[in-house]
């Protein structure tokens, strides 16, 4: 075996592990203290010292998409045998289940406002991103540059002329207005990652098609667009993420119809306070869609999170 | 250097062509292209934007629209030029800002040199650690409010085993010591990877042979890591800290959702102050200057950015 200066030694390699395993590790226990709460019962949840071993039960899961009443006893006698687990577990309780709750239509506001400001986003920004790579536009740069400062401006700082330019349009907690806005959002990060990808496509095919007669038009998607798909797909699951997450805006105008997730998930109150195992649940359900979508993304993470910036 | 005569060639090529296609010219087809973009931004971003300065000189209450508007000029300017509450939180947004960045770093970095040293499986460990800074902000910075919780929080439990505190002792969103710090761990606990990531971009853009000719040259290993190493990542390690910097320095949903601001102000961070005096006081004219201000500041530190971006693509 060779001696090579930049390959680390077998044991610096196992104490380097070690360590960067002990971090993933600690980093790790806040994400499955979340979902641990969600398969506890509320007693569980708050007992003194922490439980970590405990009977899972769906209670939170139960809790987080049903409304419930407490009934007297006599009442509780007289109702026919529970039809499904569901009801059993919350009339072990004491109370009945009389309708669901508001999680599952936030979270379908969730999903309508995410894909549809991402759709947007990425509909524009490949336009967008394509002419700045191929075409001389006067003042490129400082195009560019003014897309990527409205993504510097402090959420809170545009929401109140956005807020009252809503109320006189009538697009307050409506989804078009938030599709609207995320896509404002997002098109910053669109155009400049879009770009970056379009670069890396050769000219050439696109002047081979030109010549055999193809127009711009088709020649963008028919030969641009395919080679394009993986950086359109990873730029839109950025997009899809940032709208997912997004909290500032959605607190400050939406309210009820449009609500998304975030704004809604701290403000599921059980018995005496808030549930924590159905606010658990609510995390769950939401953030294990962003887990997977990070891991599918992992190549183009740096590049994502730097704007394209850095790409490896 | 064939690189060059394909961007010659690319370069050369459409003017010919442009005449020759059939349909719309490349100007126009570019104009179509990029004008709803821009549009898009001019509607929701400037137009609000020139609405903010036009609304920072005037006494306009949101929430009572019926009231006359005045224009006050410069007034509003003036008293947050003098306004203690307005300094207390731009102390706090400045201490959040200082620590956040010095532990982000120097974890950051850390994990970064020591994935680097190649052990067995380390990629699947990077995913791993950098699951966190993809997450809801408000919905895990909620949670932590549980885990903070005196008595039944799994933090303070932890802490209390092994500094033997009573777990119930302390309360680190309840205290005015103790609740800038819990910020301060929560968005590190989140954001480090991120410091992570581009760190080990920057060492891995080192190439080998640097290191070789050092040791060839007998170079110490420390010293090839304060000659070589340093100065290699410090681009890198200068973009991780202004995304940081202007993030942290908008930094609203994570903190809000944690301290809410409190106990008092003691966390009211700039954003969060803005939220208080537009939303809550609905002192509309007051806090649009207060926006205007904010945004000065972080365009200031956008061009910077921009700037350093530069510098790290030229390499």
């Amino acid at each position: 075996m060779s001696y090579s200066v930049t390959e680390s030694s077998s044991m610096v390699k196992w104490v380097a592990g070690t360590l960067v395993i002990l971090y993933a590790v600690i980093t790790l226990v806040p994400l499955a203290w979340i979902l641990m709460t969600g398969l506890k019962t509320p007693p569980d949840s708050i007992s003194y010292p922490p439980k970590v071993l405990f009977e899972p039960s769906l209670e939170g899961y139960v809790n987080l998409f049903t409304t419930r009443t407490r009934v007297s006893k006599e009442t509780l006698a007289a109702l026919p045998p529970p039809t499904n687990f569901a009801h059993e577990i919350v009339r072990n309780r004491g109370m009945v289940i009389v309708g669901p709750s508001k999680f599952g239509q936030r979270f379908m506001n969730s999903v309508i406002i995410g894909f549809g400001s991402t759709f947007l986003s990425i509909f524009l920004g490949t336009l967008a991103a394509y002419a700045f790579s191929r075409f001389k536009i006067p003042m490129a740069d400082d195009l560019l540059f003014f897309i990527l400062s409205t993504r510097m401006m402090p959420p809170i700082a545009v929401a109140i002329p956005i807020f009252l330019m809503y109320r006189n349009l009538g697009l307050s907690d409506t989804h078009l207005g938030m599709i609207l806005l995320y896509t404002a959002v997002n098109i910053s990060l669109a155009v400049w990652l879009l770009k970056g990808f379009i670069d890396e496509i050769p000219r050439e095919y696109e002047e081979a098609a030109l010549i055999d007669g193809y127009t711009r038009f088709q020649a963008f998607y028919k030969v641009v667009l395919p080679q394009a798909a993986t950086g359109i797909a990873s730029t839109a699951i950025f997009c899809l993420i940032f709208s997912w997450n997004e909290y500032a805006f959605a607190v400050l105008l939406t309210s009820g119809t449009a609500q998304t997730a975030p704004p809604f998930i701290p403000t599921i109150i059980g018995v005496g306070g808030l549930d924590w195992p159905a606010v658990a649940a609510g995390a769950t359900i939401f953030l294990i869609p962003v887990m997977v979508f990070t891991i599918m993304l992992r190549k183009h993470l740096l590049r994502g999170i730097t704007f394209g910036a850095v790409r490896k | 250097m064939s690189e060059k005569t394909v961007d010659r060639v690319a370069g050369a090529t459409p003017v010919l062509l442009a005449r020759k296609i059939k349909g719309l010219s490349d100007r126009a087809i570019a104009w179509i292209f990029v004008g709803p973009t821009i549009f898009l931004l001019l509607a929701v971003n400037i137009f609000p934007l020139i609405w903010t300065v036009n609304l920072s000189f005037t006494n306009f209450k949101a929430n009572r629209i019926n009231r006359v508007v005045d224009y006050v000029g410069f007034s509003n300017y003036e008293r947050i030029l003098n306004d203690p509450d307005v300094w207390l939180s731009m102390q706090a947004t400045a201490h959040f800002l200082f620590w956040t960045i010095f532990f982000q770093v120097l974890i950051g970095f850390t994990l970064a040199w020591l994935i680097n040293k190649k052990f067995k499986g380390n990629d699947v460990w990077t995913t791993i650690i950098v699951l966190p800074m993809m997450l809801s902000p408000a919905v895990v910075g909620n949670f932590w409010t549980f885990l903070y919780q005196p008595q039944i929080g799994l933090f303070n439990y932890v802490i209390g085993f092994l500094s033997g505190k009573d777990a119930s002792s302390f309360e680190m969103l309840g205290s005015v010591d103790l609740a800038p710090w819990s910020i301060v761990i929560v968005d590190t606990w989140m954001w480090t990877p991120f410091v992570m990531l581009i760190c080990l971009a920057g060492l891995r853009s080192i190439p080998d042979y640097i290191y070789e000719a050092a040791e060839v040259d007998r170079a110490s290993k420390l010293r090839q890591f304060f000659t070589i190493t340093i100065p290699m990542v410090l681009p890198f390690l200068m973009l991780a800290v202004l995304f940081r910097g202007i993030e942290n320095f908008k930094m609203f949903d994570l903190v809000v959702q944690l301290t809410g601001g409190g106990p008092g102000s003691t966390t009211e961070l700039a954003s969060i102050h803005l939220k208080r005096e537009a939303f809550e006081k609905w002192r509309t004219g007051y806090s649009s200057a207060i926006a205007i201000i904010l945004f000065v500041t972080v365009f200031g530190l956008a061009s910077i950015y921009v700037k350093a971006l530069n510098k790290v693509k030229e390499r």
